[in-house]
């Protein structure tokens, strides 16, 4: 091989060896000196890896080697903190909430369970979120999709369509509780009707419409104006243009919005505590009384803080978690049926 | 089946800009019909004018008219949809729906258009069409596969497929061929030749040679300058454009003295 092409390359199992001496370290140094705990250790190992493999690739293989380096270790450092949360988090829901969450806990609800004794479960909860996330989905999707095909199809930039453009980005802001109030001043205080899983709802439903508007419109601009032509110029109408063609070809990133939408708002406390407030027992209307959901399970199982009652709420949390997990894969396969092949 | 084009004073417009002036022009039935010219001399628009594709771009329109077999396509009642549907275009980039396969490709504009028709109507219209755009035999084993899985020249192919499956009596091709190997050119040059028994075909068109194989008029089209409209400067039958244009800047563009 010519001398041109070689360079000086720090072997393979350099990196490995650097990071086993860079823990070992840190280690020695906890242990002699009263540096804190655990994560003050790997701090200490990931700053000395970082500075020591700086300077040896910086005498050894030259600048633009080290540099690289550096960079990588950053980077593979960054995405660990970044999954570290998640991953914790999944870790304690399960491992909390694995050993309450039975057939038992998903069939019966809380009526005359007293909350320091175990047993009872989350039925009258798992229903009602899914009556309540439901008649928001029904609600916030066609209203949605359709003010983004507006935005996007037919309004072509003018004074209306900026702004809607402007008060959804207003509603993105919203915060959850003050959806909540609004409902509950119109829909309660104003109109008078009753507390109800209804009520709960529409104010899921004012959260969820931004989100649904932003996603579709994002996925609609995306589709290639070709497509549009093309189907303009073999003389199908524009309605059906958007219909079977434009739809199709973007459904599965606008599934994808509706998800993060119903994610969203599955987990929305505040505003339920306003519209429907709690119940304890199974309410299966949802336009009557109080209805409970999982999030404001939750809640009551930790207000009451006896054994029994947090075990009863990490499993809520888990159940939660899963029923969002079921409605992502099924969104997905739907998505997956209609999206694009090649 | 064919019909005739007669274009008089057309004027296309984007918002303020004037992109074409004063076109008139007649195109003949079961003919080739070539328009040349320097990028930005207005030939794409002239074509998009001729089915009503232009006004699809927002605040595109047009002056003028361009009559089918003396009706004007823009005159009062007119619906651009029904215009599309006897003047079909193919593109310059090919565009088979992504979410359909070969066959429903093909029927895009049948299925989406009348709706009811029999199975074996259908298959006949499938098969009619890919036959028509030779692209039968490459794919007659697979057309449930998804359209966009072809090469390029065989989409270009499914999309002309796709153009003459609704029967249309005039086809307009906007650069088919530019995006396409030499292979997959000559094959739809071939097909130029075949399909010109029964359609009306405007093509437009960079390639000189290309204009000069398959076209039996040429329509030269230049601007004066950078921001000035595009106007036509002369339309002829091919061999005279090429051997003896009657045109001085015809005769510069021609033989590579500009553009």
């Amino acid at each position: 091989m010519s001398t041109q092409l070689r360079g000086s390359i720090l072997p393979k199992w350099f990196a490995v060896a650097l990071a086993g001496l860079s823990i070992g370290s840190a280690v020695m140094i906890e242990r002699t000196t009263s540096v804190a705990g655990v994560g003050g250790t790997i701090t200490l190992a990931v700053l000395l890896y970082l500075v020591l493999q700086t300077t040896w690739s910086f005498t050894v293989e030259g600048r633009r080697h080290a540099i690289d380096r550096l960079f990588a270790t950053l980077m593979y450092s960054s995405f660990v903190i970044a999954a570290l949360p998640l991953a914790t988090l999944i870790w304690t829901v399960v491992s909390k909430g694995i050993k309450e969450l039975d057939m038992n806990f998903l069939s019966h609800s809380m009526r005359s369970v007293s909350p320091s004794k175990p047993g009872g479960g989350v039925y009258h909860a798992l229903l009602g979120t899914l009556e309540q996330v439901g008649i928001a989905t029904l609600i916030a999707v066609p209203i949605g999709i359709l003010t983004a095909l507006y935005l996007v199809e037919y309004a072509r930039g003018g004074r209306l369509a900026k702004a809607i453009s402007f008060f959804v980005d207003v509603m993105t802001g919203v915060p959850s509780i003050v959806a909540g109030l609004f409902i509950y001043t119109a829909f309660v205080l104003t109109f008078g009707f009753d507390r109800s899983g209804f009520a709960a709802a529409l104010a899921l439903t004012i959260l969820m419409l931004p989100v649904i508007v932003r996603a579709t419109e994002e996925m609609l601009k995306i589709v290639p104006a070709d497509l549009r032509e093309a189907s303009l110029a073999l003389g199908i109408p524009k309605w059906k243009t958007i219909l079977r063609i434009v739809l199709p070809t973007a459904i599965g990133g606008i599934i994808t919005g509706v998800m993060l939408a119903v994610a969203r708002v599955a987990g929305e406390t505040a505003p339920l505590l306003l519209t429907t407030f709690l119940s304890q027992s199974i309410n299966q209307n949802p336009f009557a009384g109080p209805q409970a959901a999982i999030p404001t399970f939750i809640w009551d199982q930790i207000s009451s803080a006896t054994p029994a009652s947090l075990d009863r709420a990490w499993a809520g949390a888990l159940t939660l978690i899963l029923l969002i997990m079921v409605f992502y894969g099924t969104a997905k396969l739907i998505a997956r049926y209609y999206a694009p092949k090649a | 089946m064919a019909k005739r084009i007669d274009v008089n004073n057309l004027n296309a417009f984007y918002g303020n800009f004037r992109a074409v002036a004063d076109v008139s022009l007649t195109i003949e039935p079961r003919s080739v019909t070539a328009f040349i010219g320097p990028s930005g001399c207005g030939k794409s628009t002239v074509l998009r004018s001729l089915n009503r594709m232009h006004e699809v771009i927002p605040g595109a329109r047009i002056e003028g008219s361009v009559e089918l077999d003396g009706e004007n396509i823009y005159g009062a009642g007119v619906d651009p949809v029904n215009v599309r549907r006897t003047i079909g275009m193919v593109f310059q980039r090919p565009n088979p729906f992504p979410t359909m396969s070969i066959q429903e490709n093909v029927l895009a504009g049948i299925k989406l258009d009348t709706g009811r028709k029999s199975k074996t109507e259908l298959a006949e219209i499938v098969e009619r069409s890919l036959k028509g755009a030779n692209l039968w035999n490459e794919v007659k084993d697979r057309l449930d596969r998804p359209g966009a899985g072809l090469s390029g020249g065989q989409q270009q192919r499914l999309c002309i497929a796709r153009a003459i499956a609704v029967q249309p009596d005039v086809l307009l091709m906007d650069e088919p061929c530019s995006a396409l190997d030499p292979i997959s050119t000559i094959a739809i040059e071939d097909l130029i030749h075949e399909l010109k028994n029964e359609y009306t075909i405007v093509i437009v068109t960079h390639n000189m040679q290309q204009a000069a194989r398959v076209s039996s008029s040429t329509a030269f089209f230049n601007l004066a300058a950078t921001g000035e409209p595009g106007r036509l400067v002369e339309i002829n039958p091919t061999d005279q454009v090429f051997s003896a244009p009657h045109e001085k800047a015809t005769e510069d563009y021609i033989s590579g003295r500009f553009g």
